[in-house]
């Protein structure tokens, strides 16, 4: 991906459009030559309103820190304490989001429960179903319960120590999703029970009910199926999130899953990623107030993801309202996804490390995100696990470093007052003020 | 042994339990519900090959994710029964309401009334025997498995099929995107034939046509964009 402009003299006359930069054009010649959108994996690359648009208020004079690297500050998160008699307990407040085999290689979804695994936290099958090698690496593992079904059976569903029920993904509100056929290989049409090799559409909406009434039911069935022994998550997509979250809970929700919309995906059309749901740090306060006006925050909990990257997200989602994260994106790439060694060939496949996108193709150089068996031996689960527990621990230590700074013992300390905005728009979005001053944008004067 | 259970005075939650209770379930095999009086979830989740007989009419997701047990519903039944049946048998002595054996994996669904819409919606080997007819958009999305309707089915039939295959004796509204009609060859009338006898159904399978995928919506293309 070289800048031609970079190595050329400066010219006054070569003046770039605002409305028709490069990439723009680049689009209308793509799709003026192929006659189809672009279908991509990976999560939105529009700039939008994210954490980076919020500070912390460490503590001075009118709030007292805690010492760092003496004084305790706790991590551990108990998610389903609203109905389950076997709620999740993990470690750190960053979980793995839901991704399927069949999207990424056995060995890629492998090393994600042994990172997971390591540090004790969960991780979450996807479409799909679930292998044995991701139940038997992962301590705690959430099944996801999506409207496709693939190969859904209420065996794997008692096997689970959560259930989570899909109803949207930050990347693609109200969509479905492709698997294309050169990724379908034989085990991955087997346990989805469909032909080997053709594209496999995943429905964006679930077959058995029509809204929330119906959710509620099924939320009960699943209870009963599964005796009320594990929780019962719901994941939407930020949108509506207000009304959403209200409706989830009154559903009966233990855990309500917000995906934000810089949220990855193995494929979808590019003009969903970048066009539809709003940014996760904008859908938070919608999601705390819903369920402080129903007096269930952190009774419900709440987990978040969306392009969270390092420990100050995790503490900034925490303290509008989150109770945990979940990383998605961050996850792959820890696990070598887009690694600089393999720059030759991202060039080969017209991409470059750092930037590959297509995983709907199949040829993910690093072995993730893919089905072709001498791709996927390259990823070494255990050596990627590792690097996947390295980044966990990284983000949680930040995320403990920060919080004792505004001086909390235990992450869920922090809260919307620890944070002010560096522009009116995240200010609006997220309700603290703006740096400086009193004003929160909506929310009256000074 | 046959265990009455009354769901007006114990509950359902104490009826699912005892019929996942492996402990429970040794010295009853056969159990009957009386009351059912259109609860959902009624034995969902079974796990045995035991009988269980609900007298009454049930709610949603009646029998749902069943495996290897037989249940008879003596009555009519909400959304979704049966839904993602793994193996086993499940009647319906009345009518079924909205996707009936949705997403169903194995086994036997047998409505001996009609079915609403969507019956067999992403089915995935189930077989599916409706003596009556079925509604609007059933066996949408259907992956596999078997579907044999003896009345008439409504528009939209097998649209966006996969490898499930069904058998229609009476008139079809109309058929869904990627579903045609298709011979009956020999393999099929005697399929049929056994289906219809597993659910005690006296039809002519001659009588029936047979409709599956054209296979044309297998890889996305973007000339077929208005059959999406």
């Amino acid at each position: 991906m070289t800048d031609e402009t970079q190595t050329q003299p400066y010219n006054p006359a070569l003046r770039e459009s605002a409305t028709f930069g490069r990439d723009v054009i680049h689009e209308i010649q793509r799709a003026a030559e192929t006659g189809i959108y672009d279908i991509r994996g990976w999560g939105a690359k529009r700039k939008v309103p994210h954490f980076d648009d919020l500070l912390f208020l460490g503590a001075s004079m009118s709030r007292y820190p805690l010492e760092g690297y003496r004084e305790k500050c706790e991590t551990e998160v108990v998610l389903g304490t609203r109905h389950a008699k076997k709620p999740v307990v993990i470690s750190t407040p960053v979980t793995i989001a839901g991704m399927s085999f069949g999207a990424l290689s056995a060995q890629a979804k492998e090393a994600l429960g042994r990172g997971a695994s390591e540090i004790g936290t969960s991780t979450t099958t996807g479409d799909g179903g679930m292998t044995p090698e991701e139940r038997g690496q992962s301590s705690r593992l959430v099944y996801q319960y999506l409207p496709s079904r693939y190969g859904m059976n209420p065996d794997d569903l008692r096997k689970a120590d959560a259930i989570e029920v899909v109803l949207g993904q930050g990347a693609k509100p109200g969509g479905g999703g492709m698997l294309l056929g050169q990724k379908i290989s034989e085990r991955v049409a087997g346990m989805r029970t469909l032909p080997q090799g053709i594209d496999q559409r995943s429905a964006c909406r679930h077959p058995d009910w029509t809204g929330p009434d119906d959710l509620a039911i099924k939320i009960a069935e699943l209870r009963e199926i599964t005796d009320w022994q594990v929780p019962i998550y719901v994941k939407i997509g930020a949108t509506r999130t207000y009304y959403d979250v209200k409706l989830a809970v009154k559903a009966g929700a233990d855990v309500i899953v917000l995906d934000g919309m810089q949220g990855g995906t193995a494929a979808t059309q590019d003009v969903f990623i970048e066009h539809v749901g709003i940014p996760t740090m904008a859908a938070i306060p919608q999601a705390t107030q819903a369920l402080q006006e129903m007096g269930l925050h952190r009774e419900v909990q709440l987990i978040v993801s969306g392009g969270i990257r390092n420990g100050a997200d995790v503490a900034k989602a925490i303290a509008l309202g989150a109770d945990a994260v979940a990383i998605g994106t961050a996850a792959l790439i820890a696990l070598g996804d887009n690694h600089p060694r393999y720059a030759d060939e991202y060039q080969k496949l017209g991409s470059a490390a750092g930037f590959y996108d297509d995983f709907q193709d199949g040829k993910c150089p690093a072995g993730i995100s893919t089905q072709d068996p001498e791709l996927s031996q390259r990823l070494d689960p255990i050596a990627a696990g590792k690097r996947l527990a390295n980044y966990l621990r990284v983000l949680t230590l930040e995320a403990q470093t920060l919080a004792r700074a505004c001086g909390k013992s235990h992450l869920h300390h922090l809260e919307p007052e620890d944070l002010v905005a560096l522009n009116v728009e995240a200010a609006a979005m997220a309700r603290v003020p703006l740096a400086g001053t009193n004003w929160v944008p909506g929310q009256g004067g000074y | 042994m046959m265990k009455t259970h009354d769901l007006a005075v114990d509950g359902l939650r104490e009826l699912n339990q005892a019929l996942h209770d492996a402990d429970t379930l040794k010295d009853a095999r056969e159990w009957r519900v009386v009351n059912s009086d259109g609860a959902h979830n009624i034995a969902c989740g079974i796990n045995d090959a035991i009988s269980v007989d609900i007298d009454g009419h049930a709610g949603y997701y009646c029998a749902g994710m069943n495996q290897k047990a037989s249940v008879t519903i003596h009555g009519n039944t909400g959304v979704g029964v049966a839904e993602n049946m793994m193996s086993g048998c499940v009647r319906v002595k009345g009518d079924a309401s909205q996707s009936a054996g949705a997403t169903a994996h194995g086994g036997l669904l047998i409505i001996e009334g009609n079915a609403s819409a969507r019956c067999g919606i992403s089915m995935k080997g189930v077989d599916i025997v409706v003596k009556g007819n079925i509604g609007a958009m059933s066996a949408f999305m259907g992956q596999a498995g078997r579907m044999v309707v003896c009345g008439d089915a409504g528009e939209g039939l097998g649209d966006s099929l996969y490898e499930a295959r069904l058998y229609v004796k009476g008139t079809v509204a109309s058929l869904g995107a990627d579903c045609i009609a298709k011979d009956m060859r020999a393999e099929h009338l005697e399929e049929l034939a056994e289906l219809l006898a597993s659910a005690g159904i006296d039809e002519d399978p001659a009588s029936f046509t047979r409709y599956g995928s054209a296979r044309q919506l297998y890889h996305f293309k973007v000339d077929n964009a208005s059959a999406y």
